[in-house]
């Protein structure tokens, strides 16, 4: 009989420690698997950051470390100073990368670091249980803003791709999302192109991935995956925002 | 072949660093240790190393952080506000066991403090600084020299002993001028030896997964993280034992023992000679590792001592430890200055000799 779905061999074959329906599983898979099929598992570095993917080093079968909380982009720039030719990412959720970490991804881009990075933005603080994130939706319940997000109280949600496309150093942005099966195929695909990118050495490339958190937006796992495509999408359109 | 040079302190810090094998400086302009980054900048590209002027002291330090976890051999330097935001990472790489030599240009503080020299990092130094429970080795030279050796020697000693080091000198150190006797270059590891020399450093596993490895700090689990904080503190045991280096003169009849470190020792030394030339025997400990700290030096001390005088550039820190070594057994005073300002050998011999008739009434 021939198989036509494997296990890919980039993922450690244990249970992950996340929640029912959220869609970290899916974004490491995509990476792992991304890599597997390019052949470069064994070459890869990865840095895993705060947050519920503080311990995607248990899942992805790959060197990996951890790093302090939004600081992922400046440790991965001193891996790639000691390794040129190794394939180097940060995997950061939205805290990490879009608030404690804002100085370390800006200035990883203005270098033109030759990394990639992987953004999964899901709106709120998933491990610290559901505190509002600087990509929290206006209106948008959390713990921290337990009558929804207002912009006189605490601004406007940051659009962390049209931010980073502004920098000439980055020359790859996309931004994607994994609420359907088809948008999933087009997340695998741009999560390659960015290690293309890598591969030619052509500077910094990011890629923002939309993620659900059903449990800290208290919603099914197919309800969230709905107010992803409802919400989300609206105010963090999909598409390329810059190419080489 | 040795080359006796007369360098700047901060410019010898650099080359004593890249010839104890350096190839990765992360930094970010502070005073008064910039001629480090800039030497870092013009000398270290042609030994095919790298330097990268980062956007913060917490970018400089994770930086750092990458490039040693990944195998290469690291120096970073700063000055007092900049080691102090540095203190997340010096926490982060003492848990992950990654060696790093730091060096701490300290100038006068809280705050902004001001650019002068300082020692009141003293205990932030010598206690962790960050958080939780970890320990740093921290040598203080109290000459160019000194400073050149140890930072040459802590190269080494941070891979053997997996652990951050600091060098604890000071704006003095960092802009004085003296000739120093430079080492000799050590041969630096092959790119293609990482992995046999530091098999736990991230590089890709190659063709074996099995053989994967894992650069972390969090432990979830107590028991695990009990486990691993025994684990480190069996390992700052070792170092208590066998990182202590200290210096004394004229214990044996001294009727006043100063206790000095870095650029103050130097003038203490000063102030000890002008006191014997008007009959007062005093002595010096020198703690040359202020951690782990020569407690055992005050054994040393005989009962012709009437006061042991801690001298130090902050409002009572060294004191602390001087404290722990001697104990009741006898008086302890201070003479300090503050705000960047330097005693004179003058005014250390007339403050001393003030305590030493207050404690004789």
């Amino acid at each position: 009989m021939q198989a036509v779905f494997t296990y890919t061999k980039g993922m450690v074959r244990t249970d992950t420690s996340y929640c029912p329906g959220c869609t970290h599983g899916i974004a490491h898979r995509l990476i792992m698997e991304t890599l597997d099929e390019m052949g470069k598992l064994g070459d890869t570095i990865g840095v895993a950051p705060i947050g519920c993917s503080v311990q995607a080093h248990k899942f992805m079968n790959i060197d990996m470390c951890e790093s302090a909380h939004g600081r992922a982009p400046a440790v991965a720039t001193g891996i790639r100073r000691v390794h040129p030719d190794k394939t180097v990412f940060t995997y950061q959720g939205d805290g990490d990368l879009a608030s404690i970490g804002t100085g370390e991804i800006i200035h990883a881009a203005a270098r033109g670091e030759k990394f990639c990075t992987f953004f999964i933005n899901n709106g709120i603080y998933g491990m610290t249980g559901g505190q509002m994130a600087p990509t929290t939706l206006i209106g948008q319940k959390t713990t921290t803003t337990q009558a929804g997000r207002t912009k006189e109280q605490a601004g406007s949600p940051l659009r962390v791709c049209e931010l980073i496309c502004a920098i000439e150093g980055a020359v790859y942005v996309e931004r994607v999302a994994l609420n359907t099966p088809a948008s999933i195929n087009k997340a695998k695909n741009a999560i390659k192109r960015a290690f293309e990118i890598q591969d030619r050495k052509l500077g910094f490339a990011l890629v923002e991935i939309l993620s659900t958190c059903p449990t800290d937006w208290g919603l099914a796992p197919e309800d969230a995956m709905k107010w992803l495509g409802e919400n989300m999408i609206p105010y963090y359109p999909l598409g390329v925002f810059k190419e080489p | 072949m040795t080359d006796k040079v007369l360098m700047k302190g901060n410019e010898a810090f650099a080359e004593a660093a890249i010839r104890g094998g350096c190839r990765y400086y992360f930094g970010y302009p502070i005073t008064p240790q910039n001629e480090i980054p800039e030497y870092m900048s013009r000398e270290l590209p042609k030994y095919g190393g790298s330097f990268l002027q980062a956007e913060s002291e917490l970018g400089a330090i994770n930086m750092a952080y990458g490039a040693s976890a990944s195998g290469g051999r690291v120096f970073i330097t700063s000055s007092s506000p900049g080691i102090a935001l540095m203190q997340e990472g010096m926490s982060f790489l003492s848990s992950a066991e990654v060696p790093l030599v730091v060096v701490n240009v300290s100038r006068g503080g809280p705050g902004i403090g001001g650019i002068q020299p300082g020692q009141a990092d003293y205990i932030q130094a010598t206690r962790g600084g960050g958080n939780g429970d970890y320990k740093v080795p921290v040598f203080a030279p109290s000459s160019l020299q000194e400073a050149v050796d140890l930072i040459y020697e802590a190269m080494e000693l941070a891979d053997i002993w997996r652990n951050p080091i600091m060098i604890y000198t000071d704006g003095i150190l960092g802009q004085m001028m003296e000739p120093v006797v430079l080492p000799e270059p050590r041969p630096v590891t092959e790119y293609s030896e990482l992995k046999q020399k530091k098999p736990w450093a991230l590089s890709g596993y190659g063709d074996d997964d099995s053989k994967r490895r894992v650069v972390k700090s969090l432990r979830m689990d107590p028991n695990e993280l009990e486990m691993h904080v025994e684990a480190l503190f069996e390992k700052y045991g070792r170092a208590e034992k066998e990182l202590v280096r200290v210096e004394t003169a004229g214990l044996e009849d001294a009727e006043i023992v100063f206790v000095a470190f870095g650029t103050v020792a130097r003038i203490t030394k000063e102030a000890i000679e002008l006191l014997g030339e008007s009959g007062v025997k005093a002595g010096l400990i020198r703690p040359v590792s202020l951690w782990p700290f020569p407690y055992d030096a005050f054994d040393a001390l005989t009962d012709k001592t009437k006061v042991v005088i801690s001298t130090e550039l902050s409002m009572g820190q060294l004191v602390q430890d001087v404290q722990i070594g001697v104990g009741k057994r006898f008086p302890i005073r201070l003479i300090t200055r503050t705000g960047g300002i330097i005693p004179t050998s003058r005014e250390i011999v007339e403050r001393a000799l003030g305590i030493l008739s207050d404690i004789s009434v």
